[in-house]
């Protein structure tokens, strides 16, 4: 379009000078390369385990210690990132999609489509997101996907909820009635007014959808219903080391810490992304426009 | 492009707005469409194109060089929208979208009536922005509609509806909104540009002032229904309505107090 080419880097910009965007893109970034690079290679095996290495104190050969059964703990944290970034960014895709249907129906539909939509996303509101995990982990078995699907589901159907109401409103706006009058299809509208008007919206739930989805990986394998046994999962760490808590405080700390980070980077980049992407809260920009007011 | 309409009723749930109006514009004609807020002036100019809201029904007849409007499918309308009939509207504050840039807006509907490409749209926003007199048009059409006042926003939305030179335009109360000054800038630029094109026009406000800059023959609407036909001049002399003759003591008193 005119200039799509401009609009990027404006709010990548304004993206990296908040600090809570650099905080956010920094967690990000650390979770990705060390999901990347535990791909190939990681201090030692992470399964490895050696019996008289039990809880040894972190040193030189192994930066963070060791776990009850003598494994590398910075070796199992690496390749933990790898199931936590695959459960954050896929459940945060599918609650993306559930959400903007579930907006979509049940804001922009004929009556009958809309109230029904209205019932059942009510229904699926009552389902706790682990109870839903539960149920579908006791049919399918408890798997990564399993995580994904329940998170993304049920917070999908929140964000729905959340986004239905804002579409709404944006739907009854002058701009969008003056876009018709325009000739702009029902899709046009859609894609050019509507969900552009709400994205802000989306972003914040949607970051808050990865945050909620590490944490609820993390407790749904705590509990036995996530990755199953093999797998590295910073939740499977954290219930392995519990028992030994009072023991070696420092061993469940580090699993702790890092679902703590991460969570807090997926919220504070959410909270900068929409900051901006609204160019109405470009307040320090529009100086410059003076001559034209 | 003529437009004719013949006893036109909106019932919005089962309220009626627009009780059996009928009006008609021929090829380059003028009409002013006069009334008080909420005496269904709008939602007339609304029916015209189908944008009523959705719990609106529309009976009667609407014929836009002789095809009958009313009834017609989507996409049918979607395809005279913009492209045969323009509309202006009242509030430019929130007649833009918010978050896309002037350009973007000020060629949509020639992209959507697929009448330049996209690779000819920055050029063309930058035209349109110069047809309407916006200052620094290269650099205007990359701002967002909040960095632009009100007077420059209602040039936006004068452009955009002109867009693709539709033969009829309709102008929702296009100044009400606006300071007294830009009014009159506002006026005097919508009336040049019509005339320039030839279109036909349908003028809708309740400032018989405002109104006689722009049209001579004018229709007084009350409670959705048409109450007098004459010309601005007439109305203004000698109204024949109770209601007529209010809407004429407010706008002298108005033009005699440019402050208010």
């Amino acid at each position: 379009m005119t200039d799509s080419r401009r609009i990027a880097p404006v709010w990548l910009s304004a993206l990296v000078r908040s600090p809570g965007g650099i905080i956010g893109i920094a967690t990000l970034t650390l979770l990705i390369a060390s999901a990347l690079v535990s791909l190939f290679w990681t201090p030692y095996d992470p399964s490895r385990a050696d019996a008289y290495l039990s809880f040894a104190a972190p040193s030189a050969e192994h930066l963070f210690g060791t776990d009850n059964s003598g494994r590398d703990i910075l070796s199992r944290l690496l390749t933990g990132a790898q199931t936590t970034l695959v459960v954050a960014l896929g459940s945060a895709a599918i609650a993306g999609l559930v959400g903007v249907a579930f907006a979509v129906l049940g804001s922009l539909t004929p009556r009958w489509v809309r109230e029904s939509t209205t019932v059942l996303i009510d229904v699926f509101i009552a389902f706790p997101t682990v109870l839903l995990a539960m149920m579908l982990a006791s049919v399918f078995g408890g798997s990564i996907l399993v995580v994904i699907v329940a998170v993304g589901t049920s917070f999908g159907i929140i964000m729905g909820r959340i986004a239905r109401s804002e579409l709404r409103r944006v739907a009854g706006s002058d701009y969008v009635l003056a876009a018709r009058a325009s000739g702009v299809g029902p899709w046009g509208v859609l894609l050019r007014h509507l969900l552009p008007n709400v994205a802000p919206v989306f972003i914040v739930q949607l970051s808050l959808a990865a945050a909620i989805a590490t944490l609820a990986e993390a407790a749904l394998s705590y509990l036995g219903y996530g990755a199953p046994p093999g797998t590295s999962s910073w939740g499977r760490m954290l219930s392995e080391l519990q028992p030994y808590i009072t023991v070696e405080p420092l061993a469940v700390l580090w699993p702790g810490a890092v679902i703590t980070l991460t969570v807090l980077g997926f919220n504070l980049l959410g909270d900068a992304l929409r900051d901006a992407t609204d160019p109405r809260l470009k307040r320090s920009r529009t100086k410059k426009s003076g001559a034209l007011s | 492009m003529t437009l004719e309409v013949n006893n036109l009723t909106v019932a919005i749930d089962d309220r009626v707005v627009v009780n059996d109006v009928s009006f008609s514009v021929g090829t380059g004609e003028r009409l002013g469409i006069i009334g008080e807020s909420g005496s269904g002036k709008s939602v007339a100019s609304l029916a015209i194109l189908g944008l009523t809201p959705r719990n609106a029904t529309a009976t009667g007849s609407v014929k836009l060089d002789g095809e009958e409007l009313l009834g017609l499918g989507d996409r049918r309308l979607a395809a005279i929208r913009g492209r045969e009939v323009g509309i202006v509207f009242q509030e430019p504050r929130t007649a833009l979208n918010p978050i896309r840039t002037i350009g973007r807006q000020l060629v949509e509907p020639l992209l959507v009536h697929g009448l330049i490409t996209r690779r000819a749209a920055h050029e063309t926003a930058i035209e349109l922005a110069r047809t309407v007199r916006i200052p620094e048009p290269e650099h205007a059409v990359n701002l967002y509609p909040h960095q632009l006042s009100g007077g420059q926003r209602q040039r936006v939305g004068i452009a955009i509806a002109l867009a693709c030179n539709p033969g009829l335009l309709i102008a929702d109360e296009p100044t009400t909104a606006l300071d007294v000054t830009i009014q009159a800038e506002i006026i005097a630029l919508f009336d040049a540009l019509v005339d320039e094109r030839g279109s036909s026009l349908i003028f809708i406000t309740h400032d018989l002032a405002v109104l006689s800059n722009v049209t001579t023959r004018a229709i007084v609407m009350a409670n959705g229904e048409v109450i007098e036909r004459a010309s601005v001049v007439d109305l203004l002399r000698d109204p024949k309505h109770e209601i007529t003759a209010g809407l004429v003591a407010a706008s002298v008193a108005t033009s005699w107090t440019p402050s208010a």
